[in-house]
């Protein structure tokens, strides 16, 4: 798995991060600033108004776009300054994502959809016990072999949630993985984070419009205009 | 998982490049059915050369004769070449040379000849035609034709054929001696006003191991004539001998590896841009370039396999629409060419590829997923 920290060196540390995005002739400047400390273990939710950089936040901690000044740490590994080939290993060990909407592959079935994340990390499809009992938790048994068009909204969340989190991510990075699901659906999925941060000590952040969806995290870190302000 | 556990990580990425082809299930056979058409293509030019010059070397053993003399110059298959009549005589004196006769072979095109015989001369030589229908030439302007042509045609003894000019059909015969269609040859020569010329001289020989004496002198003899024995002449029936069926087949070829290119350069292209969402998700779990890659080139693959395999099924097709429809142009089944002609399938398929497939693999992850 991941070569993690010692318990005492926190699982994220965030310091002066920039993020520029060139628009045709403009700078959009996404992130001005931000610092930011997670511990291992922590269940951190994410808010602030459409626009501050949360988004943008969380694709650079998942090494889908690079930062452009600042420091970054993810369980040791400095992002600054990674290659391609590096931030795509960091996405295949180090951080599971789970998105909005559209998270799985419309052709495999829910079982095959958590699989390929283990195909793609070359480990074999066998999962360890810990595994089982995500799957327990996940609450989907014999629901697997349905491709993803024949699950509700948060059936498929869920096992988008499994397959993020199948190769033991040192943090699972979560963008408003309830924005699409109506209230039923989003306890289930927001009870599974809990769930798996309670009981397995999974570092989870989790970006949310829904204030009482910020509640099921252990702490809330508001952003605004590219900095996290508290 | 209970039930899905099992080691088959490489089943599963077999099994997402079938689903996707599933996916989309008229563009997977159009585009196969592309590459079929190309394979189909090529085996049938080669089927067709081979069978049309197999044929033409067992009509030419099914003379009977030992040697044929040909004029100076003339190359393996234009036999319409002229020489004097002469020469027959001048053959006929050699020793242990039992019989020759001259033929003369008219071209009157569709890859059609009439071919003059003296017919006794040359029932002495292979043992007679054996006709299905009439008899023997009555007049100058009888024909004697193959049961092929016949059934091609379908034409009878008794019957007109306006060949350029009107003949009268005489007789129909068993296919396998020489030529499809027979005239007396005095009356082809007058007709088209070659007057004591012929193409080949057929000899037969009292006994075959005089074969190489007879063909020495005779070359010494015709100096600059062309003297084959009737198996060395057939040896030099191939699509080598021909330059223009071979270059023919290599435009084929090539033409076979551009369409396949095109073809899946298309059906890949689109596929990669429909997919944008789920190459983005596949780059998410950290999936490399080469992996997104390897994707779809093994969807290329297994189009290019399908494609190779109906390709060699409707090789069956045009073989038949051949027999039905030009039967005197023979098509072979070349079990040899398949490989190659999948192999030329496969070529322009992955080349077809290639830029589809970096254009995947080069694709930004977060604008698949965070745009709708
Ligand atoms: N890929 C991108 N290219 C250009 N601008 C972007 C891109 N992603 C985000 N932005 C801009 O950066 C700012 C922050 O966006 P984002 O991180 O998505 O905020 P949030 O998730 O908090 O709504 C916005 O102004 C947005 O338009
Ligand atoms: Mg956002």
């Amino acid at each position: 798995m991941t070569d993690e920290p010692p318990a005492d060196v926190p699982m994220i540390e965030i310091r002066n991060l920039h993020k520029t995005y060139r628009v045709g002739e403009i700078d959009v400047h996404a992130l001005r600033g931000a610092n930011l400390s997670v511990a291992r273990g922590e269940f951190l939710a994410v808010v602030g108004p459409s626009g501050s950089g949360k988004s943008t936040l969380f694709h650079i901690l998942g090494g889908l776009t690079p930062p452009t000044s600042g420091t970054v740490h993810i369980g040791g590994q400095d992002l600054l300054g990674m290659t391609d080939a590096q931030r795509t290993d960091l996405r295949k060990s180090t951080v599971g994502f789970v998105f909005q909407k559209y998270n799985l592959l419309p052709t495999l079935s829910a079982a095959d959809n958590i699989a390929i994340a283990r195909d793609i990390a070359k480990k074999p499809r066998e999962t360890d016990p810990a595994f089982d009992q995500i799957l327990e938790l996940l609450g989907l048994k014999g629901r697997l072999h349905h491709k993803p068009r024949a699950l509700s909204g948060g059936e498929q969340q869920r096992v988008a949630i499994a397959r993020a989190i199948v190769n033991h991510p040192a943090i699972l990075l979560a963008d408003e993985p309830t924005g699409n699901l109506d209230t039923e659906n989003s306890t289930a999925v927001l009870g599974l984070l809990r769930d798996l941060n309670t009981r397995l000590g999974q570092t989870i952040l989790m970006i949310t419009h829904n204030p009482e969806a910020a509640t099921y995290g252990n702490r809330i870190a508001k952003m605004r205009d590219g900095r996290v302000v508290e | 998982m209970a039930g899905t556990r099992g080691c088959y990580t490489k089943a599963l990425i077999h099994r997402l490049v079938l689903e996707n082809l599933k996916h989309r299930p008229v563009r997977t056979l159009l585009s196969a059915t592309a590459i079929g058409v190309q394979v189909t293509m090529i085996l049938t030019l080669v089927g067709v050369s081979q069978g049309v010059l197999g044929d033409i070397a067992a009509r030419s053993r099914g003379t009977g004769a030992d040697i044929l003399v040909r004029p100076p110059g003339s190359s393996v298959l234009a036999f319409s070449g002229d020489m004097p009549q002469g020469i027959v005589g001048l053959v006929r004196k050699e020793p242990h040379v039992v019989m020759a006769t001259g033929t003369k072979v008219q071209s009157i095109g569709n890859f059609d000849s009439i071919t003059g015989i003296n017919l006794e001369e040359f029932n002495a030589i292979s043992g007679g035609l054996r006709y299905l229908e009439g008899g023997p030439f009555q007049g100058p302007d009888d024909l004697l034709i193959d049961d092929v042509y016949a059934g091609a045609h379908q034409l009878h003894a008794g019957g007109k054929l306006d060949l350029g000019l009107t003949w009268r059909i005489a007789g129909v015969v068993e296919s396998g001696k020489l030529s499809h269609i027979f005239a007396r040859l005095d009356s082809l020569q007058d007709k088209y006003s070659a007057r004591d010329k012929v193409s080949v001289v057929y000899v037969k020989l009292d006994d075959p191991k005089n074969l190489a004496a007879v063909i020495d002198s005779l070359k010494v003899k015709l100096e600059d004539y062309k003297v084959f024995s009737v198996d060395e002449f057939i040896s030099l029936i191939s699509v080598d001998s021909i330059p223009i069926l071979k270059r023919f087949t290599n435009v084929v070829i090539g033409l076979a590896v551009i369409v396949g290119f095109l073809v899946v350069f298309l059906s890949m292209y689109t596929a990669v841009l429909e997919r944008t969402r789920e190459i983005g998700i596949l780059k998410a779990l950290g999936a490399s370039p080469g992996y997104i890659m390897a994707i779809l080139l093994r969807e290329t693959f297994v189009l290019a396999v399908a494609g190779a395999i109906a390709g060699v099924l409707m090789s069956f097709g045009t073989q038949w629409i051949m027999r039905v429809f030009v039967p005197t142009m023979p098509m072979l089944i070349v079990h040899a060419w398949w490989p190659w002609a999948a192999l030329i399938a496969l070529t322009g398929s992955l080349i077809g590829a290639i830029y589809p497939g970096l254009k995947a693999a080069r694709q930004d992850a977060i604008e698949a997923l965070v745009y709708d």
